[in-house]
């Protein structure tokens, strides 16, 4: 039996989304971008344009969940697929987007720039615990017409996974797309096996911005899967009820899922989020609070319901160095994902709010969802007896006689998860010996391990070059002369 | 005298309950106090009490954005007598506030304006999504002495940066003063990009600001 969360009562979830669809017609939807509202105008929804307040009935809805596939995949730089959104399955990537990266030495938090994300992203590729990569931080060293592309282009370069992506600009969503049709090796095998997926975020309350509505619609015609994000902040920007930002989310939710599958119906599209309560001392978001988790698991509990993807940003801290409060909010947030069966769970390795990344985290981290992912797997049957089958006439009543059974040796890998030696099981005096570390000195370590372990994928020569050409286009017009990694990178030519 | 009224007025905007705040201010008119005694005695009293509490971690936002709107409530029945008697609350400073183009974020902002209001500052807030040439056309127009400049997104707090290159071209600075705030600004980004200050909170912006107009 696999442990679950449920969060919501059964009669909770139609209340949920019953006043869901009551937002959408009163206040209605904000929407900024004219052809979404063209759209949702054509399919009958009432259209305010001095205000671009859009009133959505509920069977434009109803008819655009109709179309949304339950299950799809995203893939490998081999095309084969190894993340699956839909029904209960649970995989992590790295949190994306952050502006700054933990220097371990200093514990400064210091604008990221190339080389730290090629750092993280040599990092996360071998951690198996990582299902994809993300484009986990905005590198400064390029000019920001190229920000959110930039960070695509070096993950397409060091890795091979699956990508957690998303554009800042509707100018730049094409040509992401774009840069990865080259990898795919055209724009239709590209729809086939969509190697990344688009955060794609509606502005709370209840705001589709120009950009956000238009990335809905780009990826929607492209076949490239977005995922919600929608981020109620409860107690300023949503309800100060937990439930009430639960039923704001549904809405912003509900109305992009509208425009998305008016755009092309059958797109693939998650139910995700990255929700928070809102802190009424410092104005915060608080990212690690349980209340947090608890609007990500119900938000979730309500997608699923609507047999829909799911996705949420957990398992992260508003700590700034690892320390203990960054452990235990990030390892319970995990653990509340996993537990809530979330398709795709992001934030590792993030500090402060979402905004500083640290590959000492990355490694930390994931030991945690190592662990989240070992309690959803749930206890097992792997005998015929329990138990009793385990007594035969080796047993002399001593502590060892286990150990030398061969079902031992068969299945001791299923049933325990075995940790990196960021994980401290020593004596005392083994830990004393190895120079008293503490988990983040052991972070580091491992991380000089990975880096020393990383050996660049093998990627198409000829694809490589068309990308760096396409890139170093969009940079020249930006006003560079060469970019930052081509230097770098393993497969330069 | 009117020592009972003022503590009312000030109780009154400690608990935020504007509807009793605006007829305090009203009794205080049909009692011929000046306007501005109400103010100074009673109202300010009680938004200086709930910003130190804020400050010490005793009071929440909800408290003082409530408190700051019942303040603005008052000041705005008190106001037309001050300007029949023609005097006028002592006018901190003018301020311009917008949130940067491409953020559609304006919690933080909207409180920094209520905070700045409160403290008798006129804030002209131009909302979110406002590109450098709006604010600063606004700015010469009503003659502000700061601009206040809000971002949220990772993405979208460099174009605070554009604000003040554009100001520094034009040689508006340091004529104009530039606050800058938001979620990911850090004492680093506002010297980095030259700005004048920054704050974590909008009890710190009104410091902050009043320290810009030299009204310490």
């Amino acid at each position: 039996m696999r442990p679950k969360l449920t969060l919501l009562s059964e009669d909770l979830i139609p209340r949920i989304i019953e006043e869901a669809y009551q937002i959408l017609l009163k206040p209605g939807i904000k929407v900024l971008n004219a052809e979404a509202r063209k759209l949702l105008a054509e399919a009958g929804a009432q259209v305010d344009e001095a205000t671009f307040v859009v009133k959505i009935p509920k069977q434009i809805v109803e008819t655009a969940l109709r179309t949304v596939p339950p299950t799809f995949h995203i893939y490998d730089y081999e095309g084969n697929p190894k993340v699956e959104y839909g029904g209960d399955t649970v995989q992590f990537d790295p949190g994306s987007s952050g502006v700054a990266v933990l220097d371990p030495d200093t514990f400064e938090h210091k604008t990221a720039e190339t080389p730290d994300l090629i750092r993280l992203i040599k990092v996360a590729e071998q951690i198996p615990q990582y299902d994809a990569q993300s484009t986990m931080v905005v590198c400064d060293d390029v000019p920001k017409d190229l920000h959110d592309l930039y960070r695509l282009y070096l993950v397409m370069l060091y890795s091979k996974k699956p990508i957690v992506t998303g554009a800042f600009t509707n100018k730049t969503v094409h040509a992401m797309i774009e840069m990865l049709a080259i990898f795919a090796g055209g724009r239709e095998q590209l729809r086939e096996k969509p190697r990344a997926v688009f955060d794609v975020c509606p502005s709370p309350p209840l705001i589709w911005s120009n950009f956000g509505a238009g990335n809905l619609i780009a990826l929607a015609r492209a076949g490239v899967p977005a995922e919600i994000v929608s981020m109620p902040l409860a107690g300023a920007a949503a309800p100060v009820t937990l439930l009430g930002a639960v039923t704001q989310h549904a809405a912003e939710c509900l109305s992009g899922i509208a425009i998305h599958q008016l755009a092309q119906p059958g797109a693939p599209i998650v139910w995700g989020g990255a929700p928070a309560i809102f802190d009424m001392r410092k104005g915060g978001t608080p990212m690690g609070a349980v209340e947090t988790a608890m609007i990500d698991s119900s938000y979730a509990q309500v997608g699923k319901s609507l047999g829909l993807p799911t996705h949420a940003y957990l398992g992260t801290t508003e700590s700034k160095i690892l320390d203990m409060q960054a452990g235990l909010e990030s390892g319970m947030g995990a653990l509340i994902g996993a537990l809530s069966g979330i398709n795709m769970i992001s934030g590792a390795g993030m500090l402060d709010s979402l905004l500083c990344q640290s590959a000492e985290k990355l490694v930390i981290d994931a030991e945690g969802i190592a662990m989240a992912k070992r309690m959803i797997e749930g206890m097992k049957v792997h005998t015929e007896t329990l138990a009793t089958g385990f007594y035969d006439n080796e047993i002399n009543f001593k502590g060892g006689d286990f150990l030398k059974q061969k079902i031992t040796m068969k299945l001791f890998k299923k049933e325990q998860h075995i940790p990196s030696s960021v994980i401290d099981r020593d004596s005392i005096r083994v830990w004393k010996e190895a120079g008293r570390l503490d988990t983040f000195g052991r972070a580091k370590l491992r991380v000089k391990e990975l880096l020393a372990s990383y050996t660049p994928p093998k990627l198409d020569p000829a694809k490589v070059e068309r990308l760096h050409a396409f890139v170093l286009d969009l940079a020249r017009k930006a006003g560079m002369s060469t970019l930052p990694a081509h230097d770098l990178s393993p497969v330069a030519g | 005298m009117h020592e009972e009224l003022y503590k009312q007025m000030a109780q009154s905007i400690i608990d935020g309950e504007k509807e009793t705040a605006i007829e305090l201010a009203q009794k205080s008119i049909e009692l011929g106090i000046p306007p501005l005694d109400a103010i100074t005695n009673g109202f300010v009293v009680g938004v200086n009490y709930i910003g130190d509490l804020f400050g010490k971690g005793e009071a929440f936002l909800p408290e003082l954005v409530m408190a700051g709107e019942a303040m603005k409530a008052a000041v705005a029945v008190l106001e037309p007598e001050l300007l029949k008697l023609g005097e006028a609350r002592e006018m901190m400073g003018r301020v311009v506030l917008a949130t940067v183009e491409g953020d559609i974020h304006e919690i933080g902002k909207t409180l920094v304006g209520t905070m700045l209001s409160a403290a008798g500052f006129e804030v002209t807030d131009l909302g979110v999504d406002q590109p450098a040439e709006k604010i600063i056309g606004k700015a010469l127009e009503i003659n502000a002495q700061i601009i206040g400049l809000s971002a949220l997104l990772t993405t979208t707090m460099v174009r605070q940066r554009e604000v003040i290159e554009e100001l520094d071209k034009e040689g508006l600075r340091p004529r104009i003063k530039v606050m800058v705030g938001g979620a990911p600004i850090t004492r680093e980004w506002a010297e980095k990009i030259k700005a004048d200050g920054t704050s974590e909170d909008a009890v710190g912006a009104v410091q902050l600001a009043k320290k810009l107009v030299g009204k310490e």
